[in-house]
């Protein structure tokens, strides 16, 4: 777990990197993150050269590879504006991995403190934005489902839920086992694909079971196979990421 | 070039170089600052939650209650020391009851099988208590040798209120372990037990099933 | 006799029986998850971190004096009368072993649990020369009548419910069929206590080597390694080289960590610590103490910062109880002697990677390994770094490194890579990806043998965000 953060006051400018499967798959939730920015007097800047954080060619070991794609973002974020990225995975892998991948190069000065300018997106709503939340939904039974990255890398186990605890007509439903990994992991369900099945099957059977009628998540890969597994079993509990659900109660 | 040469060259001549050693920092596990009734109770209330029995006594009963407890459990052989102050005062005490002492002054040799399938109970002393794991510490002398404490189905151990300390810690950081360590010294917490079938508590799997601990007090027992 | 053989080769194989396994799946949950529960109470009232951070230190600490702690413990175990051998490798320590007891005429050696002489199998060795080597912890006992090898470092026989060893022990030993626990108890009591009797060599691990005084320091809740090390004429403790700490003051905060983070217990029964054989006067504990030092692969992980951390482990088995594949296919699967998270971090460097390809990738990095650690050994990063040596683009530190490299997947990476690369490529690419989903195929690979494919979007990000600037611009909201 990081250590805790020495939160700064709220700026006039942010960066938003959208990561690769936003921009491929839920560019909505990408542009819905935006939203809630602006919508705190905010201005994002989306720099238009971004594309991944490198973190799919990292965990798989490729790190030349990695270190090419990563550096590529480096120089996106000139400017000391804090960076928001609305995924736990690649939030942790820019913020923890970036200067270990960089360590020993160059631009290893550069990484960290590219790193240190890193904040996910419920993070940054929660203890820089403080953000306050008008319910406009109906009600309904949720549960929230934390990356791992987001609850282990980055320690972010309650900003989530904290967002959703403003909205009045949500009820956060806790499912069992809330801390264990759904089995996405990336390559690992490509390599894996019977244990991460496994995995996903029981993540899916405890958000049923805890009587939630729509789940959300922070990080879109777990989205992808959460919501992927529900919609293979024809069952019409669905998902969304956060940013997506929260905008689209309160806007 | 010996295993242990080529091994120990292998160590020094490590590829990424020398390491710096860190300093450690102990106060997470010593400065309890308990008083002696907070010790006691939580002692007593640690090695209850693992199956050890507590009786209280004071110095003048104890050896009373001890031969209730004899009575109580069916105790007919007591294997016990000769020479350290607790079980010259239990046998003084015990003349007159029914239970048969048993030596344990002799060579484990001489008569193992009496000593596994024969005694029905080990008496120790103890040198003193561990109030935050509620834990013994015996130093097994030739007087009270080292498998009484194992071997018999119960072991009734004399622990003095006033020799019960915080934390193992403290224990050998206070009694200067570390300049004189016995051929074996012991921490007991609780009887024998295991959970290797099926997450299922079973007691006196090799050792004990029962530990009576009979805290000895000063005054009257609290 | 004939142990059921698991290979790490057939990781994918013994993965899908064991998913397949309903009775596995519910043994393993129902374990994990009180485990769990037990770990998370019992530090409810310590500051865990402040402990972690102590026991993680005084392991760095152990490490960094390693060759001149060895050296220290030898000295001190010799002045103390415990015999002190070296071992480059398991057969070596085998070796040893087997000629100390026949030295003696040995014909029975109990054993306390050690995995350590799992690693080195040594009980095969020593049948091989007509020693009968019989275990006594009795998870470790229950294994061996199974003909099988340990699922669980700490619980062997975690991967078999009650009704399966009443079936086990009354085969094997002739006991009534049962499900009552403490029948079953006495039953292995009663079969163990003879050969306790009888036995002419005791062969125990070692939790702890303390270098400043020479003591061998063994955790245990049943007494069997009490046993093992007091009744046999000879003992003979086995351990890695990286068990040896410094001083005596370092072992308190170990345990601590040991019991708690291993079954969430605050304390084991018994704390056995031994610093000599049998002394004149003493009339019982065995005449002859040897210890075993085995390095077996690990001086060449101690050579490399990073993988050096690896060495930190004092086996307490909580990455295997909050880890969710271990969980899901149990120890077996593995095909390792330490199964789970440490299994993975380990193994590779005593069986090489190529033997051992399919574990460091068989992790989601999901980090429940390193959050638990009580000497916070960073498992997922070492995962990834495995996995880096595996590709070849390591240090080429562990053997068997680059044995996974092959042409099509350093294609497939830098493909990725030029595109990512080049912004307005990539730009280009996922306009065109979005134009094309109809086209993409609605089963890709494994994935959607449990899940819908994901969709690829109309639109990209990079696009609606183009789109929403313009609106803005013009005034309105997008």
């Amino acid at each position: 777990m990081t250590p805790v953060k020495l939160y700064p006051a709220k700026p006039d400018k942010v960066y938003v990197f959208g990561t690769c499967l936003i921009d491929l798959f839920y560019p909505e939730a990408g542009l819905d993150a935006i939203r809630l920015l602006e919508r705190e007097g905010i201005e994002v800047i989306f720099p238009d050269d971004q594309t991944c954080c490198g973190q799919p060619a990292y965990t798989s070991g490729y790190h030349d590879e990695a270190r090419a794609v990563a550096e590529a973002q480096l120089s996106l974020f000139p400017e000391p504006w804090p960076i928001i990225v609305p995924s736990g995975s690649c939030g942790g892998m820019m913020r923890t991995h970036y200067p270990q991948l960089f360590a020993g190069t160059p631009r290893e000065a550069e990484a960290r403190e590219v790193a240190s300018r890193i904040y996910e997106l419920t993070e940054f709503l929660v203890h820089v934005c403080h953000v306050r939340l008008e319910d406009k939904g109906r009600t309904e039974k949720v549960a929230m489902h934390t990356s791992c990255s987001a609850r282990r890398e980055m320690g972010l186990a309650e900003t989530g839920p904290a967002l959703l605890a403003q909205l009045g007509g949500v009820e956060l439903v806790e499912q069992a086992r809330a801390a264990e990994c759904c089995g996405f992991g990336g390559t690992f369900a490509v390599r894996h694909p019977e244990v991460s099945a496994a995995m996903v099957e029981d993540k899916t059977l405890a958000i049923e079971a805890a009587g939630a009628e729509h789940f959300v998540t922070s990080d879109c890969g777990c989205l992808m196979n959460i919501g992927g597994r529900f919609e293979h079993q024809k069952k019409s509990l669905g998902g969304e990421h956060i940013a997506s659900y929260l905008w689209r109660r309160t806007s | 070039m010996s295993a242990r040469e080529s091994i120990l060259k292998r160590l020094r001549e490590r590829t990424d170089g020398p390491l710096q050693a860190p300093e450690s920092d102990f106060t997470v596990v010593t400065g309890r600052g308990w008083d002696t009734g907070e010790r006691i109770e939580r002692f007593e209330r640690l090695i209850g939650s693992v199956h050890g029995e507590v009786i209280h006594a004071t110095l003048t009963d104890w050896t009373a209650k001890l031969a209730e407890v004899l009575t109580a459990k069916s105790i007919r052989r007591l294997a016990l020391g000769r020479e350290h102050p607790v079980p010259v005062a239990a046998r003084a005490a015990l003349l007159d009851h029914e239970v048969e002492l048993v030596d344990v002054d002799r060579d484990i040799e001489t008569w193992k099988r009496e000593q596994f399938e024969s005694v029905d109970a080990g008496l120790t002393s103890t040198r003193g208590g561990i109030a935050e794991t509620g834990s013994l510490w015996l130093w097994p002398t030739p007087d009270e040798p080292r498998l009484i404490s194992l071997v018999p189905p119960i072991h009734i151990a004399i622990l003095d209120s006033e020799t019960i300390e915080d934390t193992f810690f403290d224990v050998i950081e206070r009694h200067g372990w570390a300049t004189e360590m016995p051929t074996n010294a012991l921490l007991v917490s609780g009887p024998s037990k295991t959970a290797d079938i099926e997450q299922t508590l079973a007691y006196g799997v090799h050792g004990p099933r029962e530990l009576v601990v009979l805290i000895r007090h000063p005054q009257e027992a609290t | 006799m004939s142990v059921q053989q698991f290979t790490p080769q057939a990781f994918h194989r013994q993965a899908h029986e064991a998913l397949g396994d309903p009775q596995i799946r519910a043994n393993f949950r129902r374990a994990m998850d009180g485990l769990m529960t037990k770990r998370r109470d019992v530090f409810t009232d310590w500051d865990l971190e402040t402990l972690r951070e102590l026991g993680a230190n005084i392991r760095l600490r152990a490490l960094a004096k390693l060759p001149d702690l060895l050296e220290q413990l030898e000295t001190n175990c010799q002045t103390n009368g415990i015999r002190v051998h070296w071992a480059e490798d398991g057969e070596a320590a085998c070796r040893i072993i087997r000629e100390l007891c026949e030295a003696r005429g040995a014909k029975s050696v109990i054993k306390g649990k050690s995995m350590v002489s799992e690693e080195m199998h040594l009980n095969a060795h020593l049948e091989a020369a007509g020693i009968e080597a019989l275990e006594s912890d009795l998870g470790e006992y229950l294994v061996q009548l199974n003909e099988q090898t340990p699922s669980h470092i700490i619980m062997p026989a975690i991967h078999l419910n009650t009704d399966e060893i009443s079936e086990i022990m009354h085969d094997k030993t002739g006991t009534e069929r049962t499900r009552d626990v403490d029948y079953m108890t006495a039953a292995a009591r009663a079969q163990l206590r003879e050969r306790f009797m009888s036995a002419d060599v005791g062969v125990s691990g070692v939790n702890f080597a303390v270098a400043e005084t020479g003591t061998l320091c063994l955790v245990e809740n049943e007494g069997n390694g009490r046993m093992t090390t007091t009744v046999p004429p000879m003992h003979i403790a086995v351990t890695g080289i990286e068990k040896v700490v410094e001083h005596l003051r370092d072992v308190p905060p170990l345990y601590a960590l040991l019991t708690r983070s291993a079954t969430g217990q605050h304390v084991t029964t018994y704390f056995n610590m031994i610093s000599s054989p049998r002394k004149p006067g003493e009339h019982d504990g065995p005449e002859e103490v040897h210890l075993v030092l085995v390095d077996n692969g690990r001086s060449n992980i101690y050579q490399d910062d990073e993988l050096l951390d690896t060495l930190r482990c004092i086996r307490c088995g909580a990455c295997m109880n909050h880890c969710p594949v271990y969980t899901r296919v149990g120890g077996h699967t593995y095909g390792t002697t330490y199964p789970g998270p440490i299994g993975k971090i380990l193994m590779p460097h005593m069986l090489g990677l190529e033997a051992t390809k399919d574990l460091p990738s068989a992790s989601s990095l999901c980090g429940a390994c390193g959050e638990v650690c009580p000497v916070k050994i960073p498992i997922p990063d070492l995962l990834v770094r495995l996995r880096k040596e595996a590709v070849g683009e390591g240090r080429g530190n562990v053997p068997g490194a680059g044995v996974k490299r092959n042409r099509k997947e350093v294609a497939a990476w830098k493909s990725w890579q030029w595109l990512a690369t080049h912004p307005a490529a990539w730009r280009g690419s996922t306009a065109v990806a979005g134009k094309l989903r109809g086209l993409a195929p609605s089963r890709v690979g494994p994935w959607t043998e449990y899940r819908s494919a994901p969709k690829l979007a109309k639109t990209s990000l990079h696009a609606l965000v183009k789109a929403h600037r313009r609106a803005k611009d013009e005034g309105g909201e997008s």
